[in-house]
């Protein structure tokens, strides 16, 4: 593995300095642990804890045709946004499939900021480019313009409000402001990948290590990617490559919500018509594990001689102290307290379909 | 922390502790590192025979699994029950109570062909590409 290879965000040398323990995240050298999975998870879900997620990618869509592009490419209803709004989005293809799941913020009517998973930049890119051919529209990638610090815990706000002139409880949920964090110009979203209240920060790259020291001076704990992965998989937020992908759609991975047939013509559209009404022949579950041990990704589930289905998440639960997971399975076989058999290095263990979120934050 | 020197080591990252012909085998130090916090450890039923090289068992971290192997030859005697309550033993103290199995080996000189302390610490050096 030539280190060479590997991009780095503007946090590396920091993330060194704390610990890190590096490694390659799709292409990019990222820590996936400092002091440990279990403690920063815990760190998470009682105090504050700090992620470097600069990888990700930010694509902006300008102009007086940006939300046609928009709502055209997604399955979402941009059209719900408000200046200072967000959502969670899914960019897809014609055949319902995702492109990529997807962050919009509305800047203004005609000024969208689109953040995108790290590995799929260039071609959600590139596919908002095509689609906006013939559009009045100029699409950007402006990933190397922003480095990106989560900030997440019950103690986030009251942590990060003394480095901020935006007045942090006005951002409810899902909403975002613009003014200095550490002196410099920044974005602040209340948005996470945790389950846990919590901002993300959006910053030139050459404010984020001097912010991002600031950050862990004040007590946030630096957190990896393991304990990022427990987290959100607690929460049951889709991973894309793992949970979701460009086989998979909307309606089979369980996010109905954001599929909003009524606005109008988009990419998928008749797909997720269809399977709204029909039914998909497959769905995305939660699961706990009844036998000993933990289903991992890529895991077949059996039925006899029949791989029915396969699991696309699974870990450890930190908080919950049990091995939980997602997994597809055929939609008759996918109601809550259904068993399966999940085949776990060639063993037949038995595991049981459960409500999810698998963790939901008190207040 | 100095890696033992009364054990011998597999490339494998188990480690051997012999007493006559009886083997206590468990991960090393460097080994539970690179795991990070270990959750669940399958042991294999005493009474169980293995070959030097067959996979005794499974150790499940956070973040992944790794499977076991038996450094020597012989029968499962005895299992660390512990473990089953309370995995980070082998994060904690993996020289100590952090074992895993004990055996009887059918032939201590197959201990001879592992590694010693010595040999295994330039191992690890070189795998971790320091």
């Amino acid at each position: 593995m030539a280190d060479e290879a590997l991009k780095k965000t503007p946090l590396n040398d920091v993330e060194k300095e704390l610990g890190g323990k590096m490694v390659d995240f799709g292409g990019w050298e990222l820590p996936v642990q400092f002091s440990g999975i279990l403690e920063e998870h815990d760190a998470v879900r009682t105090n504050v804890g700090l992620f470097d997620v600069s990888h990700m990618g930010e694509v902006t869509v300008k102009g007086p045709q940006a939300l046609e592009l928009l709502q055209r490419s997604t399955c979402n209803d941009v059209a719900k946004l408000a200046d200072g709004r967000a959502h969670y989005n899914g960019l897809l293809y014609p055949t319902g499939g995702f492109v990529d799941d997807i962050l919009i913020y509305q800047i203004a009517p005609d000024d969208f900021f689109v953040v995108v998973n790290a590995s799929n930049t260039d071609k959600d890119f590139e596919w908002l480019q095509q689609a906006a051919n013939g559009l009045d529209v100029e699409v950007k990638n402006v990933s190397a313009d922003y480095a990106q610090l989560a900030i997440q815990g019950p103690n986030a706000e009251s942590l990060l409000q003394p480095l901020t002139d935006v007045h942090l409880p006005n951002i409810k949920y899902y909403r975002f402001d613009r003014g200095t964090v550490n002196g410099a110009p920044a974005i602040v979203s209340r948005t996470g990948y945790t389950g846990e209240d919590g901002f993300e920060v959006y910053i030139a790259p050459e404010h984020a290590p001097a912010l991002m020291r600031k950050l862990v001076e004040a007590g946030a704990k630096p957190c990896g990617l393991g304990a990022r992965d427990t987290l959100r998989l607690e929460a049951k937020m889709a991973l894309y490559g793992n949970d979701i992908d460009h086989t998979t759609t909307p309606i089979e991975a369980d996010l109905s919500w954001i599929v909003k047939l009524e606005k109008g013509d988009f990419a998928g559209r008749d797909v997720l018509s269809r399977e709204k009404n029909e039914g998909p022949r497959r769905k995305l579950v939660g699961f706990e594990m009844v036998d000993r041990g933990i289903a991992r990704h890529g895991y077949p589930i059996v039925d006899g001689k029949d791989e029915i289905g396969v699991v696309t998440s699974g870990t450890h639960s930190p908080t919950l102290k049990k091995a939980i997971g997602l997994a597809y399975l055929p939609l008759d076989r996918s109601a809550q307290g259904s068993e399966f058999l999940v085949l776990i290095r060639g063993k037949e263990t038995r595991a049981r379909v459960v409500p999810t979120p698998f963790y939901k934050r008190t207040k | 922390m100095a890696t033992p020197e009364d054990n011998r080591y597999a490339k494998s990252h188990e480690y051997v502790h012999i007493e006559g012909t009886v083997a206590t085998i468990g991960i090393t130090e460097y080994a539970q590192k690179e795991l990070g916090d270990v959750v669940f450890v399958e042991l294999p039923q005493v009474g169980s025979e293995l070959e030097a090289g067959d996979e005794l068992g499974s150790i499940e971290s956070v973040k992944a699994v790794s499977e076991l192997f038996a450094p020597v030859t012989g029968t499962v005697t005895e299992v660390n029950e512990a473990l089953a309550d309370n995995p980070a033993l082998v994060n904690t103290d993996p020289w100590g109570d952090g074992w895993m199995i004990r055996m009887q080996v059918s032939d201590p000189s197959e201990v001879d062909e592992l590694m010693t302390a010595e040999e295994y610490d330039e191992y690890i050096e070189k795998e971790s590409g320091h």
